[in-house]
């Protein structure tokens, strides 16, 4: 399959807007990231992994540098147009009390329906699809609140899915989950970027799971901004091991 | 729509029908129902008498009470889905503090600084405290509304909303402190909260603001769901949060300003009737919680006006008294019984 560039960072610094000052976390941030591909965001507390994919998102600004999506800067997506482009799934827990995991995943289609949010027949097969992709079929009726943290993420996982939107960014999808979901969550995303040809970028802190599912690692260091590469050469670079073995 | 929620959006609606005619028929002086149902059909009934309790007093009341209770149940469900808290209902960002205390400036000032008490004003000083108190709420929900560009967290709006109520409860002290015991009597009589205040020809005001603002509210359903997810899921999927989150509340702060600029401060109905509908339909869907609300709003308030006055307590009730009596034990059932299902208890 055809892998094309979906995102290209161009000497990004990112970081916080205070009133009067600006706090950079990361800076010189340049590479690619091509459709089909599942890359793995990793590095210590404090790097700025969730401040790179919130500022990837949409969520921040930029305190310099550029962001191309699907070719087009970031900024000039109307946030509509950036909601069928880029899908996450976030850390924040949503204390959702009786939704159905149906329903749940039907939201992903927001971007999609009219006014009053209306699931068309095209929107109920789209979120089938997700729901079956994902392997959570048997779920689909269960309220989102008798779920586990694994189950909810895959849920989550599936809402993202249903938005159809060719790149999907993940803030540690695989937190406080046991190491046999962890496995499954990642096989599972590592499947969907090769089968569906998605462009997914995901942070975590599971090193030894990255390199095995990843086909690209970005390692961020406080202070160090960020190195890329495949998971062989990173594995061997003596900056990862400095930074993981000590 | 599903079968369960038709049948439950129904059987609302007979429950409206039900306590607005009941309203219409109980009271301190008995009415025969066959007259109830002429004088409302516009027919003679035979006695003039009736044909007044009936129009002037008991209609306006059950209109009152219908639009109010819809209205404050709306507003609490949009106050605990934006703020994502259930503890949530129409007086916490301050805005029925606004409407007290632009009421309380009013009432209380009125014999100090303009030498006659409003109290003594009869109709003209029932429109000057509904004036005041819409200028009270909205001065207060513009001051949240440029709170809520400012800050990001919902969190903060809300511990601000709180404040600004303690700092409008505070004033309101002081003005008491210093005013004549009539004017003080008024004012605590206003905050009892009452569906009877309202007058005849005032009562088609209410009703027609409320008419035009509740479908309005109606259009943030898809907003609403959205907010649900968090902010950042909704921002992902396309929605503007900030400029959403302003507008519930606009939308909100208005529907309780004029409620309380008409009926005083009415507790409980806003906190409540949401989680009831919850409970009862098993859904977060605003599609279903909004009209749900808004009928099982109006359909609570009608009961609540009529134990209020049943015979016997001779309109003694103070309305808020038995929102809270009857509403609280209702909707704590409900919610156990949900609760164990939930569990397999």
């Amino acid at each position: 399959m055809k892998r094309e560039e979906t995102i290209r960072l161009e000497s990004l610094a990112i970081g916080y807007h205070g009133k009067h000052s600006v706090k950079v976390v990361a800076e010189g941030i340049s590479d690619s990231i091509c459709s089909g591909e599942l890359t793995c965001l990793i590095g210590e507390n404090g790097a700025g992994k969730s401040t790179l994919l919130r500022t990837l998102s949409g969520f921040l600004p930029p305190v310099s540098g550029e962001i191309d999506i699907l070719g087009k800067p970031l900024k000039s997506y109307r946030e509509t147009d950036l909601a069928k482009v880029i899908g996450v799934v976030l850390t924040e827990k949503n204390n959702l009390q009786n939704m159905t995991v149906e329903e749940l995943v039907g939201m992903g289609r927001s971007p999609y329906t009219g006014f009053w949010g209306r699931l068309r027949t095209e929107d109920k097969e789209k979120v089938a699809q997700a729901i079956d992709l994902v392997g959570i079929g048997e779920l689909k009726d269960r309220m989102v609140q008798t779920l586990s943290d694994g189950e909810r993420q895959k849920v989550m996982i599936a809402k993202a899915l249903a938005q159809e939107t060719p790149i999907i960014f993940l803030d540690e999808p695989t937190a406080f989950l046991d190491y046999p979901s962890k496995v499954e969550i990642l096989n599972l995303l590592h499947r969907l970027s090769s089968e569906e040809s998605k462009t997914i970028f995901l942070s975590t802190h599971d090193l030894e799971l990255a390199l095995r599912v990843a086909d690209r690692v970005w390692l961020m260091t406080k202070g160090g901004g960020v190195q890329t590469g495949s998971p062989e050469n990173l594995i061997v670079d003596p900056a990862t091991g400095r930074f993981y073995f000590g | 729509m599903k079968r369960p929620i038709a049948v439950g959006m129904i059987l609302l609606g007979v429950s409206i029908l039900l306590f607005f005619f009941l309203n219409l028929l109980l009271g301190s002086v008995t009415v025969p129902a066959g007259a109830v149902w002429k004088i409302i059909w516009g027919a003679d009934a035979g006695n003039e008498i009736w044909q007044n309790i009936v129009l002037k007093s008991r209609l306006p009341q059950a209109v009152t009470a219908l639009v109010a209770g819809a209205g404050l149940a709306v507003a609490g469900l949009q106050m605990q889905t934006v703020f994502r808290n259930p503890l949530a209902g129409p007086s916490v960002l301050g805005v029925s503090s606004g409407a007290s205390l632009g009421v309380a400036f009013v009432v209380l000032l009125s014999g100090r600084l303009g030498g006659v008490a409003l109290s003594r004003l009869g109709y003209m000083g029932e429109i000057a405290m509904t004036l005041s108190a819409i200028v009270g709420a909205l001065a207060v929900m513009l001051l949240i509304v440029w709170v809520a560009q400012k800050v990001k967290g919902n969190v903060t709006l809300l511990i601000i909303g709180v404040m600004i109520g303690y700092v409008a409860t505070a004033i309101i002290g002081v003005l008491k402190f210093f005013s004549a015991e009539e004017d003080v009597r008024a004012y605590v009589v206003w905050g009892l909260g009452s569906f009877a205040r309202v007058s005849g020809g005032q009562v088609a005001t209410f009703a027609i603001i409320m008419a035009v603002l509740l479908p309005l509210s109606m259009l943030l359903v898809k907003t609403l769901n959205l907010l649900l997810l968090g902010d950042g899921y909704a921002r992902n999927l396309g929605l503007n949060v900030k400029r959403s989150r302003i507008w519930v509340i606009v939308c909100a702060g208005v529907l309780v300003a004029i409620v309380t600029a008409y009926c005083g401060p009415i507790s409980f109905l806003g906190l409540a009737v949401p989680h009831l509908c919850r409970g009862i339909f098993r859904t977060s869907d605003h599609r279903v919680l909004m009209p749900a609300s808004l009928l099982a709003g109006s359909s609570l308030a009608l009961l609540c006006n009529l134990i209020a006055r049943l015979p016997g307590f001779e309109g003694a009730l103070p309305v808020n008294s038995v929102t809270a009596l009857i509403g609280a034990p209702v909707v704590a059932v409900v919610l156990f019984k949900h609760r164990k299902e939930d569990t397999g208890e």
